[in-house]
């Protein structure tokens, strides 16, 4: 594949949210708002982009038996690099995303990309292939968050869309609201291939 | 000691904010293994036991080696690599010792090492600042309330395999709508004791 394809795959074709349903926890938990669904995106994408790097890097050195633990330490390297940051310069969104900070470190889509992907290949593509992943995994929070958020306060951004009459369904920002925008985003998506290939 | 607040907080980690349909934590294992009420038994024990075990093991490294030499912010680090350490001991001891539940349990223990809800439970003990006896009655309960959220949905799924679902729906999209109604119930719960 192209390093033009190896960034863009992980936009539609492979999202690793709605595509390959990697990565559910935080895309459920913190996209109340589009602030905390684009934050959360990032972290994740620095992380990506980081690990994807370094195990790109040592991946000749490392045999294969130790290679899971060796690449769980290279993340949580970069996890403990995020929650510090994150901590020290936008305090309320590391209030706001909690123990979702540290929980990146489990997060399928981070040591999915490393084994299955950085491992095979060289810097400059494990680069592009963790930026890309990391960008379509935003790109899903970003838009299960807009939905929530639309929904369930009239808002976006602190920006009103719905008008000062709109009466919000307060539901769609609580948990039960998380689990069924997903499960319809993830259907919309499935509906958009089945007409695809028909 | 006292007694009504370790109820509540085993109340609180099974019913009010539990692991799944609240916290949002080990959706993976939650949506993979609820297809059959057997096998989500078999991952609801093998939780229960990891997550206990590594509330105790997690709190005596933070509290006996992390705080003493004031490296608290390499918690992460040092948890992730005490859980899965501790799920590859745990898988060999019970081999050993017991063939019969190694069976049952065997092929579940390794997909734990990267369920989010074990190492969740593991910082939210410290985040809360709980002492040993309350870390470790959380820990046991929050494993109690996976395993609840766990079976009720493989029991519904078991019936959603008869049900005529449109195409694009099948699979993930309706179990995460029926994990949304289910999660609707259990905010009922909310308010039912204090945390």
């Amino acid at each position: 594949m192209s390093a033009a394809g190896e960034f863009t795959k992980g936009f539609i074709k492979q999202n690793p949210v709605f595509r390959i349903v990697l990565g559910l926890c935080p895309t459920l938990a913190v996209t109340t708002s589009l602030k905390n669904g684009i934050g959360m995106g990032l972290a994740a994408t620095f992380v990506l982009v980081g690990s994807n790097v370094i195990v790109s890097l040592i991946r000749k050195a490392v045999p294969s038996r130790i290679r899971i633990p060796c690449y769980i330490v290279v993340i949580a390297s970069f996890v403990t690099v995020v929650d510090l940051v994150m901590a020290a310069y936008t305090p309320q969104l590391h209030k706001n995303l909690g123990i979702f900070i540290p929980l990146i470190v489990v997060n399928c889509i981070i040591l999915g990309r490393a084994e299955a992907f950085a491992s095979k290949n060289s810097v400059g593509m494990s680069f592009l292939d963790g930026l890309g992943m990391g960008l379509g995994f935003t790109f899903a929070l970003a838009i299960t968050a807009s939905v929530r958020e639309i929904i369930g306060t009239g808002k976006i951004w602190d920006l009103v869309v719905l008008g000062t009459k709109y009466n919000p369904v307060l539901l769609a920002v609580l948990s039960p609201g998380a689990f069924i925008t997903l499960g319809l985003l993830i259907g919309l998506f499935n509906l958009f291939e089945v007409r695809k290939e028909k | 000691m006292d007694v009504g607040r370790l109820f509540a907080i085993a109340i609180g980690a099974i019913l009010i904010n539990n692991f799944v349909l609240k916290r949002f934590l080990g959706l993976c294992p939650f949506l993979g293994v609820s297809k059959q009420l057997d096998s989500a038994l078999g991952m609801g024990f093998a939780v229960i036991f990891v997550m206990t075990m590594a509330s105790i093991v997690t709190f005596g490294i933070y509290h006996y080696v992390l705080v003493p030499y004031h490296i608290e912010y390499l918690r992460t680090i040092a948890f992730i690599l005490v859980i899965a350490t501790l799920v590859q001991f745990v898988e060999m001891v019970i081999e050993k010792t017991s063939p019969g539940l190694y069976r049952s349990l065997g092929i579940y223990l390794p997909l734990i090492t990267t369920n989010c809800a074990v190492l969740g439970v593991a910082v939210l003990n410290i985040d809360k600042t709980y002492s040993f006896v309350e870390t470790l009655v959380h820990g046991f309960s929050a494993g109690i309330g996976f395993t609840v959220a766990l079976l009720l949905m493989a029991g519904i799924r078991e019936r959603l395999e008869l049900a005529d679902i449109p195409e694009s729906l099948r699979g993930v999209p309706i179990a995460f709508i029926v994990a949304g109604l289910m999660s609707i119930a259990f905010l009922g719960f909310a308010g039912l004791a204090a945390e």
